[in-house]
């Protein structure tokens, strides 16, 4: 029963912090607005029993990530941006077009049959015996290759970020 | 943990395309490079929502592990993406992506 006011608490959160984010005029509010959303989907993995998962969000999500924008968001001193003035079309247009991809979705997402979510289901997946078995056996490759992915983001961030990268082009 | 009795996945889903919902609109709607970049981030959350709740109710790891890789790409692409602004803004001084028409005829 207290997992179920636990779910629609959560969920009410993390739809109520979206919005929020998307129109909050300040980026550095939509920063932390996004947190808040992380932080509620991180509870909603709690109540589904995926511990690892969750702890894994807050720490990836939470600490890195949203903290590497709100590090940018600073740096680049956006706090006072100008109102921003797009066109009434483009908006009604934007309003359109997300609204029919949300009925689609919404209708597609009807058509699946009710089945429980099951915390603990037959075997307790989302414990990190689980998860360390499956990533190191039948994933073991993906998990390597990962690393080579990692390799080339960083390569390509400090390629990005240096500073005379014009002058040597041109 | 307790079986969560009267949740279906119905919940979730609708849970995953509300939020998924959400950030298509920011993306579409907005103008600052930053909150799009945002956005996309909340649209991959979505997805990683409805996948942790497929794969309890089917009872197997591996939507799980999709999941832990999504995040592996999303950080890798939150590095890259966040260092092609930087340079955005210091040659155009504006994270507004209306300004970015070089290639205009």
């Amino acid at each position: 029963m207290l997992t179920e006011y636990a779910f629609w608490l959560l969920s009410f959160i993390a739809v109520f912090s979206g919005i929020a984010t998307i129109i909050s005029k300040n980026p550095v509010y939509s920063v932390l607005y996004l947190i808040l959303t992380f932080f509620s989907i991180a509870g909603h993995y709690f109540l589904m029993n995926a511990q690892f998962l969750a702890a894994v969000h807050i720490i990836v999500y939470a600490g890195a990530i949203m903290v590497l924008f709100l590090y940018v968001i600073m740096m680049l001193n956006l706090n006072d941006l100008e109102i921003e003035k797009r066109s009434n079309i483009l908006k009604m247009l934007a309003v359109a077009s997300a609204g029919l991809l949300l009925v689609i979705l919404s209708g597609a997402a009807h058509s699946v049959d009710a089945m429980h979510v099951n915390a603990n289901n037959v075997t307790p997946a989302g414990l990190v015996e689980d998860l360390g078995i499956a990533l190191y056996r039948h994933y073991l490759l993906p998990f390597e290759l990962a690393s080579i992915l990692f390799l080339a983001a960083m390569v390509g961030a400090v390629y990005l970020s240096k500073k005379n990268l014009n002058e040597t082009q041109a | 943990m307790e079986i969560l009795h009267n949740i279906y996945i119905h919940h979730y889903l609708a849970l995953s395309v509300a939020l998924f919902g959400i950030g298509v609109f920011g993306v579409l709607f907005r103008k600052n490079a930053i909150i799009m970049f945002m956005c996309v981030e909340l649209m991959l959350n979505a997805v990683n929502l409805a996948l942790v709740a497929f794969s309890k109710m089917h009872g197997d790891t591996d939507g799980q592990i999709f999941v832990f890789f999504i995040m592996v790409v999303a950080a890798a692409e939150v590095a890259v993406g966040l260092a092609i602004l930087m340079m955005l803004y210091r040659n155009l001084h504006t994270t507004d992506t209306d300004s970015l028409n070089e290639l205009k005829g």
